[in-house]
């Protein structure tokens, strides 16, 4: 089994696909320009041996061919011991798989070539947290012809400590998102239980998608890079049917059931991760 | 059939070790041939709470390492003679515990037993791991307290994923056992509700076993709680809990010590 984790750079609350900040200096020193960029990378813990390793992430890549696609991958080398043979020509055989890796990590410094894969970061405390690679032989429909997927439906609850993502459309959970849990979409994310975890909609950039829940007791939600904390959510939606959408740069939140709305109904402003692009 | 069943947790001291000495005893008090295996290898404790820590020679390492035979490991139990104990060892390291030699000694003890109940240690690493990995049978041990349910969240999507049943597209049977439950503090809100846990972690219940003195004393002589103080609340907690994994149908009944109860019919007086 291949371990995915998917690891945040250090810069933003809330999981989001960018956060820009404009830092200016003032008007008599040269005006220069900075912009912080958050992304998502996965990282690929390799075991050895890596022949049998490279094994295993071929069958992964076997039922969800289109995973890696497009998505930037930190190689976590600290597991590896020492006297492990070619590793750089091993990194080379995971980009011949069209993994695109942005870095390295716990790299040893005696391994020949491996200067080649540039600068190792610095080790990272957090291990970050298990993603469940979408089985796409039979956890999406067969494309429909031209089609696009768009579409992934969970038949289980989502368990803390699991991460499902799915950047391609809306994901559909028939049971609850637990506490510690995340998902993950590059569309809307529809609840049949409840929202318990962190839901982040909208992740390509997708201020159109929603987010629907049975239950909202969510830790966090994200829609296009707005979130909000539980702390920020209107206490009378708590535990309510609800749904989350975009106005704007503003999260709103109301109630499903239009008999239960009323006062209930979130104006509260959402924070603003980009906010600083209005400066 | 021998099922091999699971006791599991997230968060440490929730009770598993208890519960597996009070189910184990429980099936074999019902006449199943039934064998504890202690899996928290550098914590002996289960020989501990079976009251077997001064006859044990050989344990699982030994045995699954070769150096002695299942035989010469097994401690029968001297109140019920159904009842057997494989210990963990307190000096070796878990390192010591190979797939292919649990594989090969569970596959053993299959033969020998109708149940072969597996203490496992809390969490998730490599021991625990090796514990539920040929579990035909799951028991979520948690106490009603949000950070224990939450990691039993987790170990249940473990339980899912990680198990030589869901490798093979198969489900694993997953029962909830609650324990350390206090009815009066349940009532006053300090700790989440039977509904409340069993909706947050949508598995079957399997049993609600009150938080208790009698429990505490059991483990203090040396006995599983079924056999110290089989007629205790604990006790009967754990019976019907047995039965049920019998494939019984046994009504659930929220525990509560008598004098609560007693207290809640006589407590106040007529104005
Ligand atoms: N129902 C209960 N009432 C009162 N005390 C209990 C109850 N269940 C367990 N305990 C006590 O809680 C403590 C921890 O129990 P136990 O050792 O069974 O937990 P565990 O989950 O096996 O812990 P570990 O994770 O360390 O192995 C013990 O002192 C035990 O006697
Ligand atoms: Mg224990």
């Amino acid at each position: 089994m291949i371990l995915c984790t998917p690891y945040r750079l250090p810069l933003t609350p809330g999981t989001a696909r960018h956060t820009s900040d404009y830092v200016t200096t003032d008007d008599t020193n040269p005006f220069i320009r900075l912009r912080g960029r958050s992304v998502m990378a996965l990282v690929l813990a390799p075991e050895a041996p890596l022949a049998t390793w490279l094994t295993a992430l071929n069958a992964q890549v076997a039922r969800a061919p289109t995973f890696f696609d497009g998505r930037p991958v930190l190689m976590d080398l600290g597991g590896l011991p020492a006297n492990t043979p070619d590793v750089a020509g091993f990194l080379r055989a995971l980009e011949g798989r069209g993994i695109r890796i942005i870095g390295t990590e716990g790299a040893h410094p005696s391994w020949p070539g491996i200067e080649a894969w540039g600068r190792p970061l610095p080790a990272s405390g957090k291990a970050g947290r298990p993603i469940t690679v979408p089985d796409e032989t039979h956890a999406t429909p067969a494309p429909a012809a031209g089609g696009e997927v768009n579409s992934l439906v969970i038949e289980q609850p989502v368990r803390s400590g699991q991460c499902v993502v799915f950047e391609k459309g809306d994901v559909t959970i028939l049971g609850s998102i637990g506490s510690g849990a995340e998902v993950i979409a590059g569309g809307s994310i529809h609840v049949y239980g409840a929202l318990r975890g962190r839901a982040i909609a909208g992740l390509a950039g997708n201020a159109k998608a929603r987010i629907f829940c049975r239950r909202m007791e969510a830790e966090l939600v994200v829609i296009d890079g707005v979130y909000q904390t539980a702390d920020d959510m209107p206490a009378a939606l708590i535990g309510k049917a609800a749904q989350a959408w975009l106005d704007g740069d503003q999260m709103k939140m109301t109630a499903l059931d239009s008999t239960d709305t009323g006062d209930a109904n979130g104006q509260s402003p959402g924070r603003n991760i980009r906010q600083g692009r209005r400066r | 059939m021998a099922k091999v069943l699971v006791v599991t947790s997230g968060k440490g001291g929730v009770g598993k070790t208890t519960s597996t000495a009070a189910l184990g005893a429980a099936l074999a008090q019902n006449g199943a041939n039934v064998v504890v295996v202690d899996f928290d290898v550098g914590l002996r404790n289960l020989d501990l709470v079976m009251g077997a820590e001064r006859r044990v020679v050989y344990d699982l390492i030994n045995v699954v390492q070769g150096d002695a035979k299942l035989v010469q490991a097994l401690i029968r139990d001297k109140r019920i003679e159904n009842l057997s104990l494989l210990p963990a060892s307190q000096t070796r390291d878990k390192d010591a515990l190979t797939p292919e030699g649990v594989e090969r000694v569970i596959g053993e003890l299959k033969g020998k037993f109708d149940w072969v109940i597996c203490d496992s240690s809390a969490g998730i690493e490599k021991g625990a791991m090796l514990a539920m990995y040929h579990a035909d049978v799951a028991v979520v041990v948690t106490n009603p307290e949000v950070s224990s349910v939450r990691d039993s969240d987790r170990i249940i999507g473990m339980l899912d994923s990680k198990t030589a049943k869901a490798e093979r597209g198969e489900a694993i049977e997953k029962h909830l056992l609650i324990t350390r439950f206090d009815a009066g503090r349940a009532a006053r809100g300090e700790m989440l509700s039977v509904d409340d846990v069993v909706e947050i972690l949508s598995i079957p219940l399997l049993g609600i076993i009150p938080e208790s003195e009698e429990v505490l004393r059991a483990s203090n002589v040396g006995s599983p709680v079924t056999l110290a103080s089989p007629a205790g609340i604990a006790a009967r907690a754990y019976f019907d809990a047995a039965r049920r994994l019998s494939g019984e149908t046994v009504e659930m009944v929220v525990p509560m010590e008598r004098k609560g109860l007693m207290s809640r019919l006589f407590g106040r007086r007529v104005a």
